[in-house]
């Protein structure tokens, strides 16, 4: 008889497992700082992200798994699994809270509760990383709740702030429902299936006995509902802008990044992993949803008034609704190709992320000067301070997709290669319609951005320009998103490899 | 003509379409020392009209290099890999149909540096100015020299962000709404012709053109070929533009600085029809042979309507736009492109190809002239220009009105001057379309387009007469200048080349016919 204990192969889970170690530290560090040493927390976060994300390297091969099943079955299944699939989106969530972690210097420092803070970012990111290794629904749904729960708090963290309560309220309330509903829908695969593997689950639902046949669909289709708020696609959008708005601004960029690539991480395992053979089933559901998404999102981004406040964040919660529909779409079209279409996903999710992050780094450094972080106030920026201007402008046309943002432009070819290669020309003309859409709102933010200062006649050279010193953990942050930007622009393969391989 | 290593020939080529790029980052850094000239302001503007004159001093060498006896085969070169995943490749060459364009754009681009530098378009600083007309530059040589086809989509979306820019910026009145009419106008366009693109490149297996053109369409089923000419047809008839897809077309010209209207109708619409000829003609001749009859109906009613549209806007009371009226006369030449694309004929194309070299330096001369016209009265409007008897243009300022009507005539396809051969040959070629094309209907739109050809001659003389023309003026009125030298140096390569192109069409004929041929026959080699 074979043992039941299950090897633990602990190189292999290192990544998520120190962030959340790195996270406790922190919480009982707290108690034994002084005030004035709280920074400390900060950079011992960020260390211990830059630290999780060097974890990855031993891994890189691609191979390992662990807490594999020990009974003799006909398929291998480990509940944890370190495939080049999980890899990069490991490095994107860790190397997306690092950034965060950067953003969020000045802020803990002055407004927010540093050790909670920290606890509760680090907690995220270790579920968020933990998700795309998870390989049984069990697994995959408590590192959700994981992901989630802190981030919940971290909404609500910003002390007397009415809005920032009401956000965190209406984040939690809406998150739970879904996460109550994917919940019944892994107990109804469960009860027909008998496992909780999802290569296991792959192969009962083939031949599911006939009175079960309806169990096992509503329990498909109730698993989807919970990821599909994660991702905010629409309707399970409306909770973004409010609670993007009511959020401290790196939680919003961390929302929109990490939040959005947990999401869609569960989706891509459960359709592709775990359902394929229902692929008639959700294929034309993600297909639908993507184009409701995308055109909701663009559609109310564009009407998103310049002057009212926080209207920069507004709009780039509304683009990031949008965004999650071009993300879905080639997970769409695995349902209608043999080709291995999850790849397309995953470099545009990687190129989203950097400039997404990059444009909500130079939002936040703007809004130390203007508070309201109206689209107003990014008028004559350029005029102010160049290098923030050329950098957002550079995010945000990477955003639209246009040169000299060339990743931006190639993520969305795959995308819609993808989306052409699986025979779904609909999709790929309404995501084209949006594409312009877009356009529209991210150009007209661009131009505002070499405009004359307000006051200042056209033409007129600017007067003697305000400095301000941008503190050095956001200019860092910036920085390496620019980098970053520029780096993949001139070799995309970087990102795009992963669109022509197989990641599982 | 001169014997010029191979991989000097790769150079020259890779730094016409790289050299404006870097030119443009330079030009947002401070001047070095030694550099400064009289102020930023005028290191800069130097600055562009030294990168340009280089890029089309490369581009001469590089056209006294390639070999004439063989304009069929691609010369020059480059295929490195790129993008290893999407099968993209960085593959560069010219051949006798993208060479002549090549030479164009560079020389468009060199004399609107050049005038810029003189007179400078009201707006903010010309540092911008500088480095978006250098990205404009490399995106439009670019186009004409990338053998692959999302690299081809990549220059075709790069030159959208710096002429929106342009127009927004330094245009005139009504540009921020003209300016997004343009972008938001071809974006749309490009983007469907992005879904023709991948759908041909991931049937074919490869998104190269001189393999797709070799296959000769052979690799694609009809109904693959049908969808993707209508996608990328669509796309390219917005940018050439197409009746009826041209509506963005007046107001962006209208609005748009004189060396961007320059540029827009001088090299940015021979985009269109240069990817009509390049991709959709030689890779996809089925689906290609579906669309040509309806191709042919669109661009002889935008002859028609071209005309007519010039007709009523030169009409006295009218008040009537003299730039507006040249973009509408843009239409009208486009159509006579198009119309020689859609006959799929070795006639028909050169003839196609010829209008499109002739349009740009005739349009391109047109822009400049109204511009000096605009820029000396302060409006470009017919009827305040005119006022009662006509502007009188002869009398007050006589190379000046010599030179408008030199254009004009040239514009209206005098034989003898740039404009007739390529016009001439493309309603030749609609004469006799290729086989399985319906040959009455193709007659009858030879018929509607040389009728076009008569009422261009009648708006553009009008125009003659109204501005040109006139009786004596007021006493008291103020004198306006002539031709300046900076203006005779930025003109006169025009006029030059548009008598020698009227005069010796064989110059250009020698370089396309062959490249035409064997491209109808299967594509270069």
């Amino acid at each position: 008889m074979t043992s039941l204990v299950q090897s633990v192969d602990w190189l292999t889970i290192a990544p998520p497992t120190l962030t959340a170690v790195v996270a406790l530290v922190v919480l009982v560090a707290d108690l034994f700082l002084p005030q004035e040493r709280k920074q400390l927390l900060g950079w011992t976060a960020i260390g211990g992200l830059a630290a999780a994300l060097a974890l990855l390297l031993p891994l890189r091969s691609g191979d390992r798994e662990t807490f594999c099943l020990t009974a003799a079955t006909q398929v291998k299944a480990c509940s944890y699994t370190a495939d080049e699939f999980t890899l990069v989106i490991q490095f994107l969530v860790l190397a997306g809270a690092l950034l965060t972690a950067l953003l969020s210097m000045e802020a803990t420092r002055e407004k927010l509760p540093a050790g909670e803070f920290w606890f509760l970012l680090l907690s995220s990111a270790a579920g968020a990383a933990l998700l795309p290794a998870s390989r049984d629904l069990a697994t995959l749904v408590v590192a959700l709740e994981v992901a989630s729960l802190p981030a919940f708090a971290l909404v609500g963290l910003k002390r007397g702030d009415r809005m920032s309560g009401e956000a965190a309220l209406k984040f939690f309330l809406s998150s739970v429902t879904a996460t109550a509903v994917t919940l019944l829908g892994v107990s109804f695969v469960y009860a027909a299936t008998g496992t909780l593997h999802l290569t296991e689950i792959a192969q009962s639902l083939d031949d599911v006995p006939g009175q079960l046949q309806t169990l096992a669909e509503a329990g498909v289709a109730l698993t989807l509902v919970g990821f599909a708020f994660k991702t905010a696609a629409v309707p399970f959008h409306f909770w973004v802008p409010d609670t993007y708005v009511g959020a401290p601004l790196p939680v919003a960029a961390y929302l929109s990044v990490v939040g959005k690539a947990v999401g869609f991480t569960g989706l891509i395992l459960v359709t592709v992993v775990a359902f394929p053979s229902y692929a008639d089933v959700w294929g034309p559901a993600l297909a639908a949803l993507a184009a409701l998404t995308m055109t909701a999102g663009n559609v109310a981004a564009l009407r998103q008034s310049a002057t009212r406040a926080r209207s920069a964040v507004r709009l780039l919660a509304w683009s990031s609704v949008a965004q999650a529909g071009y993300l879905l779409v080639p997970i769409a079209a695995a349902a209608y190709s043999s080709d291995d279409q999850i790849g397309s996903t995953v470099a545009y999710a990687l190129m989203y992320a950097v400039v997404n992050l990059g444009a909500f780094a130079v939002v936040a450094l703007v809004a130390r000067t203007h508070p309201e972080a109206r689209i107003s106030d990014f008028r004559g920026l350029y005029a102010t301070s160049p290098g923030a201007a050329l950098t957002l402008g550079f995010f945000l046309l990477n955003l639209a997709g246009l040169p000299p943002g060339i990743i931006g432009l190639f993520a969305k070819v795959t995308v819609f290669s993808a989306a052409v290669d699986a025979g779904l020309g609909w999709l790929a003309v309404i995501m084209g319609v949006n594409v312009v859409i877009a356009l529209y709102y991210y150009l007209r933010w661009t131009a505002l951005l070499f405009r004359a200062p307000e006051g200042a006649p056209e033409g007129a050279p600017a007067g003697t320009p305000v400095r301000h010193t941008a503190p050095a953990p956001i200019t860092l942050a910036i920085a390496l998103t620019a980098v970053a930007g520029v780096v993949l622009s001139g070799y995309p393969q970087f990102v795009l490899r992963f669109a022509a391989t197989t990641l599982f | 003509m001169i014997d010029i290593s191979e991989s000097v020939m790769q150079f020259l080529l890779a730094l016409i379409v790289a050299g404006p790029l870097l030119g443009a980052a330079a030009a947002l850094l401070p001047a070095p020392p030694g550099l400064k000239g009289r102020s930023p302001d005028q290191a800069v503007l130097r600055h562009g009209v030294t990168v340009t004159g280089v890029i089309l001093l490369a581009a001469l060498v590089l056209a006294l290099g390639f070999d004439h006896d063989h304009p069929s085969k691609m010369q020059a070169t480059t295929d490195i890999s790129w993008i290893r995943a999407l099968d993209v490749r960085i593959h560069l060459g010219v051949d006798g149909i993208s060479l002549p364009l090549l030479v164009l754009t560079a020389l468009l681009t060199f004399l609107c540096a050049l005038y810029s530098y003189f007179k400078m378009p009201s707006g903010p600083s010309p540092k911008a100015f500088v480095a978006l007309l250098l990205v404009l530059e490399s995106g439009t040589l670019a186009t004409f020299a990338v053998l692959d086809l999302v690299l081809f989509f990549l220059a075709f979306e790069m030159v959208l962000v710096p002429m929106y820019f342009l127009i927004a910026r330094w245009g005139g009145e009504g540009r921020q709404a003209a300016a997004w009419k343009f972008i938001l106008y071809t974006l749309l366009g490009s983007v469907v012709m992005l879904l023709g693109l991948l759908l041909i490149g991931l049937k074919a297996g490869t998104f190269d053109m001189v393999a797709l053109a070799t296959d000769n369409g052979r690799g694609l089923t009809t109904s693959v070929q049908v969808i993707a000419v209508l996608a990328i047809g669509l796309g390219l008839a917005v940018k050439t533009p197409m009746w009826p897809l041209h509506s963005w077309l007046p107001d962006a010209h209208t609005a748009a600085p004189t060396v961007g209207s320059v540029l827009l109708a001088g090299v940015l619409l021979k985009m269109g029809t240069y990817g009509f000829v390049r991709i959709v003609l030689p890779i996809a001749p089925e689906g290609m042979a579906t669309f040509a009859p309806y191709l042919a109906a669109f661009a002889v009613a935008g002859i028609i309507y071209g005309s007519l549209a010039c007709l009523a806007l030169v009409k006295p009371g009218n008040k009537g736009d003299l730039k507006r009226l040249i973009a509408y006369s843009s239409v009208g030449h486009m159509g006579f492109v198009l119309l020689g694309i859609a006959t799929m004929t070795p006639t028909g194309v050169n003839g196609a190809l010829f209008a499109n070299i002739a349009h740009g330096l005739v349009t391109g001369l047109l822009f400049f002239l109204v511009g000096a016209v605009k820029d000396r009265y302060g409006t470009a409007d017919l009827d305040t220009l005119a006022g009662a008897t006509g502007a009188a243009l002869y009398g007050r300022a006589p190379r000046l009105g010599a030179l408008l009507a030199f254009a004009a005539v040239a514009s209206l396809g005098l034989p003898g001057l740039a404009g007739f051969w390529g016009e001439m040959l493309a309603l030749f070629g609609a004469f006799d379309p290729a086989e399985g094309l319906s040959r009455p209907a193709f007659l009858t739109f030879m018929a509607i387009g040389a009728f076009g050809t008569l009422l261009t001659a009648a708006y553009l003389l009008l125009v003659v007469r109204r501005v040109c023309m006139g009786g004596p003026r007021p006493a008291g009125e103020t004198a306006i200048a002539d031709v300046q030298g900076y203006e005779f140096a930025a003109w006169t390569p025009l006029v030059a080349l548009t008598v020698l192109a009227g005069l010796w069409p064989a110059v250009l004929l020698g370089l396309t016919d062959p490249a035409v041929q064997q491209l109808l026959a299967g594509g270069p080699r």
